[in-house]
């Protein structure tokens, strides 16, 4: 269980000025989902809530210590974050890819031991890439290494998940089982904090929604109140239909 | 756990191999020494002049070779991993052009071979020292900046070495070339060597398991706990000292810091805790056989030792690197 805290935030953005200073607590079995169109910066407060990136003004804080106090490795014990992007330069089998996320917990001489092979191994299982586990990542598919992705995040056991666009590349089934698995960690009591572009999957999975606007401008609450269409017409400008399925709301570009 | 139950029989392996070419450089050359004499001089018996053959000559050297090679290897192994480019090896950041640069000014002022490897190791710090400097740049740290500005000094010092090389007397070049590629006829004090490779093997051996996160990039590498700056400038400075003394022992012996431990990684894979120590003893067996071979192929004609690495690697790396995945 760990609180993630934003403190009068600005998140640098690169050529844009000014900026929107802001403060949330994203709480155990929360499922907060941030939207914006392209360029407003998704990623960079994703970045800046990981500590990967400073903050033009304000704190990050986890558990109550702000995140630039920290070690690394103190961070990387609590959250975990799955990355839009990846490098491989180098080889590397799925399996040895997914036991990376075990790193926080290893001291410099010890070696992986029986549970962390377990845990990799359950994480593998559960994202159903067990088949491929000695295959090099380099020879996956998109879905399939977005899939390792999460199984190496999965691996680290978080309490708190920062997750990049996590059903990235993933056919139908996946992104549903995708964030089924992130909605079973919340109901577990971590707390998950994710870029989306598909406002459907943000209506039906998440519990609090942060628009972030070019511009911007940004504002947050309680999933109902802010997936208003006029409001996401403007955010996204784009005209919108709207119906509703199985009780949640699903947009359809007009 | 995969990795490790190869781990064992592979450094084993490789660690045999190394005393065996070893053994071989202290039994080969003009006069030939058979395994039970060699034996015999190495329990402190046997024939004065196999004694003297041995201890005065061909063991300073062949410890030398085996240094220069552990540490060439190393120093490659970490470059790759720190500049996230599997082709990077120790002299792409200009180590070896500033090291030649300060060779070859005391060899055309006629200085003792003390004061050549004074120079080349002043030589390759100060082309370490400027690299640090300029890439640093007024914004943030690079591995491609890093690699460009290394790659762009080494041209210049390259030119540097042309301009020296069209200056010097004829009878001073031959010296030169067999320096730029590569020559053990006069490291036969190898203790320095020694004494930067092992204890510098020791202080990575830890980090190996950081190194494998830092080759999925510096992102992934930071949300996983590693502090990557510090382990970024650390892995320079070691890899730079690496080369240095590798370069003031033996000129600029090629190949083997980007072979080796590419080498390794299509045969062992990529885990830094095994490949790491194998380019050691690797690096350090090659070398030692392509100097033996370089002074006895074409005796008494000694051959700069960095023509065998290239020939004895060149092919190999082909083969492994066609018939691999």
């Amino acid at each position: 269980m760990a609180v993630l805290e934003a403190r009068n935030l600005v998140v640098d953005i690169p050529g844009r000025e000014g900026g929107h200073a802001f403060s949330a607590r994203v709480l155990p079995g929360q499922r907060w989902g941030v939207l914006g169109p392209n360029g407003a910066g998704k990623t960079s407060l994703l970045h800046t809530l990981a500590g990967l990136r400073p903050a033009r003004s304000g704190e990050v804080l986890l558990d109550g210590q702000s995140l630039s106090g920290l070690t690394r490795r103190a961070v990387a014990q609590k959250l975990a974050v799955v990355f839009q992007e990846r490098q491989d330069s180098f080889p590397a089998t799925v399996l040895e890819t997914a036991l990376v996320g075990r790193h926080p917990f290893l001291s410099p001489w010890q070696r992986e031991s029986a549970e962390d092979l377990r845990l990799a191994n359950g994480a593998l299982e559960r994202l159903s890439l067990s088949l491929l586990k000695d295959r090099l990542v380099s020879t996956l598919s998109g879905g399939e290494r977005q899939r390792v992705s999460i199984a190496t995040a999965l691996t680290q056991q978080p309490a708190i998940w920062l997750a990049d666009e996590p059903t990235n590349h993933l056919d139908l089934h996946h992104q549903v089982a995708v964030m089924a698995l992130l909605n079973q960690q919340a109901e577990q009591g971590a707390a998950v904090f994710m870029c989306l572009h598909d406002l459907n999957l943000a209506a039906r999975w998440c519990d609090h929604i942060l628009l972030l606007f070019p511009d911007g401008e940004l504002c947050f609450g309680p999933a109902d109140t802010m997936l208003v269409p006029e409001v996401l017409e403007r955010l996204y400008n784009q005209s919108l239909s709207v119906t509703t399925v199985n009780g949640k709301p699903v947009f359809v570009p007009a | 756990m995969p990795v490790a139950s190869r781990s064992l029989p592979a450094l084993l392996l490789l660690a045999v191999g190394g005393v065996l070419s070893l053994l071989m450089a202290l039994a080969v050359g003009s006069v030939s020494i058979t395994w039970q004499e060699l034996l015999a001089v190495l329990a402190g018996q046997g024939q004065g002049l196999h004694q003297e053959l041995v201890y005065s000559l061909r063991a300073p050297r062949a410890l030398s070779a085996f240094a220069t090679g552990g540490l060439l290897a190393l120093a490659g192994a970490l470059m790759q991993v720190l500049l996230r480019n599997p082709l990077a090896d120790p002299y792409v950041l200009g180590i070896s052009g500033g090291a030649a640069v300060g060779a070859l000014l005391s060899m055309l002022l006629g200085l003792g071979t003390a004061m050549v490897s004074g120079s080349a190791f002043v030589g390759a710090l100060l082309s370490t020292v400027l690299v640090f400097g300029l890439a640093q740049g007024r914004g943030s740290w690079t591995p491609t900046r890093l690699l460009l500005t290394g790659v762009v000094i080494a041209a210049g010092w390259g030119a540097v070495i042309t301009f020296l090389l069209t200056l010097s007397p004829t009878e001073k070049l031959p010296g030169m070339l067999y320096w730029l590629m590569g020559d053990l006829s006069y490291a036969d004090s190898p203790q320095t060597a020694w004494w930067v490779l092992i204890p510098v093997l020791l202080l990575t051996l830890p980090l190996g398991r950081s190194l494998n996160v830092l080759a999925r990039g510096p992102l992934q590498a930071a949300a996983l706990g590693v502090a990557v700056k510090p382990l970024e400038w650390g892995v320079y400075g070691l890899a730079s000292l690496l080369t240095a003394v590798a370069v003031t022992t033996a000129g600029s012996v090629g190949f083997v810091g980007l072979i080796v431990p590419h080498m390794l990684r299509l045969v062992l894979g990529n885990d830094q805790r095994l490949i790491l120590p194998a380019s050691v003893l690797a690096g350090g067996a090659l070398l030692t056989v392509a100097d033996t071979l370089a002074r006895t192929l074409m005796a008494p004609e000694q051959l700069p030792v960095g023509v065998i690495t290239a020939l004895l690697g060149v092919p190999t790396f082909l083969f492994l690197l066609y018939r691999s995945r």
